[in-house]
Order: structure tokens, then C-alpha cells, then sequence
């Protein structure tokens, strides 16, 4: 990696192998990482330099907007990297309105002392989930700030997405008797970023789920899925998500079956070991999809045809008095999926 | 997941639940010792395949909810000082002291790092000679050993900016004081299966014959339970007071010899305040006279304080079975994880966080009262 980088990292290394306050200070410096490293990597369709970015959205086309910011430790893990998750997080929000990501806006923050090959490894790799997701990086800005003042890099990316269909997604909209159906098993992204940063030595190797979702999202829309709500199962996990969504659904409360939900053995292990709930850990590429009951088995074939790697019908909607979440566990009986007080921490024994 | 899965399997639990019903013929109150088995008890539902006549109490295993106020107080004043690294267990952080939580020293600069084992701060202080590395040491019998085993080799090795705030308790002393108590209900136990797993179950043997109370070591999965359940029921009803292993995939009757010598060699008992229960003589561990030098309290020259608990925390009570969470006035409306009370709304294995975290919202047949 090291040598491939060094034959086409764009900054001469020799005169400057760490980042400086200099290349945030707007003078020649910050040009040339502008120039050399962030266009030429990024901004290869932008030909006019300017203070920003004049967009021309589709006649008549809704939009969708939203920002994220990330900073994640460590920067490169099994499976991914904050570059990945940079891009892959706000294009997957703009999915979950059911919008393709057009045009993203990408703010680095840097630390003093950055490496500059682990910086141009990461522009590297927002270069290629850009790509892959097809969403254009449109404008830009960099910091640079003291050193042992930031984690060598936080990212912030906002996105503005293109609404091509008539549904209202969103929270207000689900159903009863709509299903919920997963794209795939949940909790890993959490478990790997943990592994590798606690140096807990696992028997097998996880890595992240880290993913695009608008390549699974799009089909559903595309043939005729009535979608009425989808959520990325981010920070929190899918026990947040389903909170976060029947909270603002009212005179509706959600009935997840346990069983149901996918997870991953190695993720399983961890969790018991821990004492996590792998229902609350994190993932970076997974979410759930509301749509009406008699379309679930429909929903599920797409996702499959779209390559999610385990989809799943795990709960659905109904009618009741209180918004909550109840999950009916293994043994049949039924208690309530709670939203969490702040971080799971690891128990003592 | 192997040597979980066939525990919670559903036709094996419920095959226990039935033979627990045919079983009982009387009204019997039984308490599970350890925090992780209450936590079982709710999370699975297992409490609504229990026969009503049979009452699940939850007992003071819950390392976190017992350790006295005035030692995370001198944990937080000790990680407060410069030049300090305070590592624990990530559950003891949120546990509020008479001003704060750890996380709030953390949020202030101080240096308070969440650590899997003992053994990681002993390589932290290794690492970093510089610093005073100091590990906030909780807990049964279960974890004793690994910080034995860490307070042995810095004294060993002569790590000397290691040492170890020390609040270890025992479960047998913590059994007498409940059944000791005027107020006891406690008909039978089931005994805390990882305790076991370290102690054996010689020392509840004359514990059982002393009360006339059947004691079951017991795992912590569902069919673990129901079965433990099972055991303790069919002695109760038989007039018998023995003590039977249900936990025999992990536990045998002397425990692990190697790890007792090594606390024997490295702890003493002590006498030990409980929170929220009060002083329980000989029912806690701290440093042997050979490895005094690694006490945090001598080391940081800490003065005792006497501080006061929120007088509406019904804590004491939990966690002796006297009271279960949703019957206090303050469950889930003053006293929340956000905003506890006690600790027993604070920690992961703690009753009232389970019951909070699980039941706020469905009605059960065994919670009655004080529900929002």
C-alpha cells in the first residue's frame, strides 16, 4: 500500500510527509493540497473554481438534504474506513427518503501532524465510494487545527438528493399491518470498530457492514413497492431506529420477533461475552423498510435481487394505545425494546 | 450461538415451566442471588411462565448497586488528581456518587478509561511509568481472581505506579444477613452460578443446613433458570434444605482450586459496607498485608467520609427482596437511568434498571402498583 501510494500520492512527501497548520492556512500550501490532491482525486467533473456550487435540480423534481459528520476511531477498520463512511453515511440518509444522491459538499477537519499518505488514503477512498454511488462532490472546504485538538481527521459531508417517485416516507406514514423487513443481519459494523479498537482478539475476522443502501433501496421503488417508511440502523441500532420511528407514529405501537432478526454468530459471541445487546449496536449499512403487509414477500425477493446479504421480514405494524416497541422473544412471551439511556457499556461479570 | 442457543430453546424452556407447575402445590418465595440472572429473569419473559404461587424475588448480586457511595466518591477523587489513569469496568462509570460519576471526571479532563480486565490497566501502567495507574476493583467472588492475579504480578514484577481500589464483596455473608433478617421471606435461593464456578458450593452447604433453606447453583440462560427454579420447588415441597448443582457445565463442588489460592494469597476478609443494606460483618475482600502497597486507599492517603443516600431510594429494600422496583414511588418517574436515584437504576445487572429497561410499559401479572 505504502509504495503504490508513494508513486502517486500528488504531495511531494519528501518536503512534506505530515499535514501543516500551513496547508489550512489559505496561502500556497493549501492550494497546492487543494489542487493536486482534493481535485484531481474528487472534484474531476467541478471545472469551474468558485465559492461555491450552482446547482440545476430536475424541472420540478422534489429534493432531499442532509448532513453528517463523522469521527470514527479508528480511521481504517475491517471492512471500511471514515472515507467510506463519509460518503456511504449521508448518500444512505438521502436513500432513506427515498432520494438518489446527486451532489455532495465534503468539509475536512485536519490535525497537525496528519499523516499525508493516511490522508491521501483516505481521499482515495472518498474518490471511489463517490463513484460508486455515483453522487458528484461539488464543493468542499478544509481546516487544519492544532495538533492533539482533533483525532488526525473528522469528515462532514452534506448531500442533496433527487426525490424521482410520489411516496411520502417517513415515520408519519407507516401502517397497520405493514411489515418490517431487514436487509441484513445487524450489529456488525459496531462489533468490528470495537474489536480493532479495544485489541480484542477474535477467533474469526468481522468486518464492518459498511455499504451504499440506495442500490437495494431503488428497486423496491422502482417496481411499485409501496414504501411507506425507511430508517438506516446508525448509531443505536435497530432497537433506536425502531423507537425513533414508532415515537413519532401515533396510536401505533411495533411487535419485532426476535427470532426473526438476524446476527451474525461471531456477533452474537462478542455481545454475550460483553454484555451487549446486538439489537443496539451499530451498523453502517443496513435498514429497515416499512411497506404493507401483502407487498413483504415482494420486498424481500427485490432485496435479495439487489444483493442484500440477508433480508428478512422481522416485525409489524399495529393499532394500539401506547407507541412502543414490543419485542415477543424466543420463549414466546413479550416484553418492551426500550430505547437506550446513553452508550451500552460492558458489564462488569 | 453454540452452549447458548440450546439453553434458551423454547421446547426445553417451556418443558421445565410445565414440570414446575405440576411441581407446586404451595405459595413459595424464591430469590435469585446474581443481577445477571434477574436480568434473564425479565428480559426473557421468564417471570410470566413462573406459577403464580411460586414468587421470584431478586437478591444483592449486582457487584455495581452494592459498592458503598463513599468508595466511588474516593474513586472520583482519585481520578481526579493529575497524573492519575483510573481504569474500570465500563458499568461502574454512570454510577452516581454524592456529586457526580466517573463520566463526569471524564468530561472534566480527568483520565478515566473503560477496561475489559485488570490485566489491561496493569499493561497500561507498564506502558506508562510515568502515570499512576489505578484499577477500581468491584465485584463478587467471580471477579476476584483475574484482580488477584493483577495485583500478583505488579507486586511480582515490581510495578510500583500500579495500584487497586479495592471494594470486593461476598455472597455467602450477604445470604445469612437476608435470612437472618426478622423481615425475611426467602424460602430457597438460587446461588449465583458464576460465583460457584470460581468458589464451588462447600461454603452454602452449612448455610442451607443452619436456615433450612434449599440453595441451587444455577446458570443463566432461561432453561438454567426454570430448571434451578424446578430444583428449589421440588425441595421446598419434599421438606428438604440440600444444596444441588444445576450448573454442572461449570461448576464443580470445590471450584477452581487455583483461582482460590491465589485470592486467599492475595486478599483478606473484611468487614464491608453495602449500600443501601449497611455493614454485613466478613463480607468483604481487601488487600493482604504482603500487597498493601497496592491499595489505592493507603497510596492516595484517602480520608473516610460519611455521605447520605437519597432518602427516598428504596434500594436496601430491592436488594434484599423485600420490594420489587415498580413498587417504589419514585420508579420511572423521579428516579430514572437518566436521572437515578440509586444505583440499582444504574447498572446493567441492577433490578430496577431491568425492570425499567424491560417492563416500563407492558403489564405483568407479577408487578403490581406504582406503574406510571
Amino acid at each position: 500500500m505504502t509504495s503504490d501510494f508513494q508513486l502517486s500520492c500528488p504531495i511531494a512527501l519528501r518536503n512534506y510527509p505530515h499535514v501543516t497548520l500551513a496547508h489550512g492556512g489559505g496561502g500556497r500550501l493549501m492550494h497546492e493540497l487543494i489542487e493536486k490532491m482534493f481535485l484531481g482525486a474528487l472534484g474531476g467533473a467541478q471545472t469551474q473554481r468558485h465559492d461555491g456550487a450552482v446547482l440545476v435540480p430536475p424541472t420540478g423534481a422534489r429534493l432531499a438534504f442532509t448532513t453528517d459528520s463523522y469521527v470514527v476511531s479508528p480511521l481504517f477498520f475491517p471492512g471500511g474506513d471514515i472515507g467510506e463512511l463519509a460518503i456511504y453515511g449521508t448518500v444512505n440518509d438521502l436513500a432513506m427518503c427515498g432520494a438518489r444522491a446527486a451532489w455532495l459538499s465534503l468539509g475536512l477537519i485536519l490535525e497537525e501532524g496528519l499523516p499525508m499518505d493516511t490522508l491521501w488514503r483516505i481521499v482515495q477512498s472518498l474518490a471511489r465510494a463517490a463513484q460508486r454511488t455515483g453522487v458528484v462532490i461539488v464543493t468542499g472546504d478544509t481546516k487544519v487545527v492544532d495538533r492533539g485538538r482533533g483525532d488526525g481527521i473528522y469528515i462532514n459531508t452534506a448531500g442533496i438528493g433527487v426525490v424521482e417517485h410520489d411516496l411520502d416516507i417517513g415515520p408519519g406514514a407507516i401502517h397497520d399491518g405493514d411489515a418490517i423487513v431487514i436487509d441484513g443481519d445487524v450489529g456488525r459494523h459496531g462489533i468490528a470498530i470495537m474489536a480493532q479498537r479495544e485489541g480484542l482478539a477474535l477467533e474469526t475476522a468481522l468486518e464492518s457492514d459498511c455499504a451504499p443502501l440506495w442500490n437495494r433501496v431503488a428497486p423496491l421503488l422502482e417496481h411499485g413497492i409501496e414504501v411507506h417508511c425507511l430508517r438506516d440502523l446508525t448509531r443505536g441500532g435497530l432497537a433506536s431506529a425502531l423507537n425513533e420511528i414508532v415515537m413519532a407514529a401515533s396510536g401505533r405501537s411495533i411487535i419485532v420477533d426476535e427470532t426473526a432478526i438476524p446476527v451474525l454468530p461471531q456477533v452474537e459471541a462478542v455481545c454475550e461475552v460483553l454484555g451487549l445487546d446486538p439489537l443496539y449496536v451499530a451498523c453502517e449499512g443496513r435498514f429497515i423498510a416499512f411497506v404493507p403487509g401483502a407487498q413483504a414477500a415482494s420486498a424481500l425477493e427485490l432485496l435479495r435481487g439487489a444483493g442484500a446479504p440477508q433480508p428478512a421480514i422481522i416485525g409489524f405494524v399495529q393499532r394500539a394505545e401506547r407507541n412502543e416497541v414490543i419485542l415477543r422473544s424466543r420463549l414466546g412471551t413479550n416484553r418492551i425494546l426500550d430505547m437506550l439511556s446513553g452508550e451500552q457499556l460492558p458489564r462488569i461479570c | 450461538m453454540k452452549y447458548v442457543e440450546e439453553y434458551r430453546d423454547a421446547r426445553l424452556v417451556r418443558r421445565f415451566a410445565q414440570q414446575l407447575r405440576r411441581l407446586v402445590t404451595r405459595p413459595w418465595t424464591i430469590m435469585e442471588i446474581c443481577g445477571g440472572q434477574t436480568h434473564s429473569i425479565v428480559r426473557f419473559g421468564i417471570d410470566e411462565l413462573v406459577p403464580p404461587l411460586v414468587t421470584l424475588v431478586h437478591g444483592p448480586g449486582c457487584p455495581v448497586c452494592v459498592t458503598p457511595l463513599e468508595l466511588i466518591d474516593k474513586a472520583i477523587a482519585i481520578a481526579s488528581r493529575p497524573g492519575v489513569t483510573l481504569c474500570s469496568f465500563g458499568d461502574m462509570l454512570r454510577v452516581p456518587g454524592s456529586r457526580g460519576d466517573l463520566f463526569s471526571v471524564k468530561a472534566w479532563g480527568g483520565d478515566v478509561r473503560i477496561v475489559y480486565s485488570p490485566l489491561d490497566a496493569l499493561a497500561l501502567a507498564r506502558a506508562h511509568p510515568e502515570k499512576e495507574v489505578v484499577f477500581f476493583a468491584v465485584g463478587f467472588e467471580t471477579t476476584a481472581p483475574a484482580n488477584a492475579m493483577a495485583v500478583y504480578q505488579a507486586k511480582r514484577d515490581a510495578i510500583r505506579n500500579f495500584s487497586m481500589l479495592v471494594s470486593h464483596v461476598l455472597v455467602p455473608p450477604a445470604m445469612r444477613a437476608i435470612l437472618g433478617s426478622p423481615t425475611n421471606r426467602v424460602q430457597g435461593f438460587l446461588a449465583a452460578g458464576h460465583v460457584c464456578t470460581v468458589m464451588g458450593f462447600e461454603e452454602y452447604e452449612p448455610i442451607a443446613a443452619q436456615y433450612k433453606v434449599p440453595i441451587v447453583v444455577t446458570g443463566f440462560e432461561p432453561a438454567d433458570i426454570l430448571e434451578g427454579l424446578c430444583r428449589c420447588v421440588a425441595q421446598l415441597e419434599q421438606g428438604r434444605a440440600e444444596v444441588e448443582n444445576q450448573y454442572v457445565r461449570a461448576v464443580v463442588r470445590q471450584g477452581n482450586v487455583h483461582a482460590r489460592r491465589l485470592m486467599a494469597e492475595v486478599f483478606r476478609v473484611v468487614d464491608r459496607k453495602w449500600r443501601g443494606i449497611g455493614l454485613i460483618p466478613a463480607s468483604g475482600l481487601a488487600l493482604a498485608a504482603d500487597y498493601e502497597d497496592f491499595d489505592a486507599e493507603r497510596r492516595f492517603e484517602l480520608t473516610e467520609t460519611s455521605v447520605e443516600e437519597s432518602p427516598e431510594c428504596i434500594s436496601g429494600l430491592i436488594l434484599q427482596g423485600l420490594k420489587k422496583p415498580p413498587e417504589c414511588p419514585a420508579f420511572a418517574s423521579r428516579c430514572t437511568p437518566e436521572h437515578p436515584l440509586g444505583a440499582t437504576m444504574v447498572s446493567s445487572e441492577g433490578a430496577c434498571a431491568a425492570y425499567y429497561r424491560y417492563r416500563r410499559q407492558v403489564s405483568t401479572p407479577t408487578c403490581t402498583g406504582g406503574q406510571p
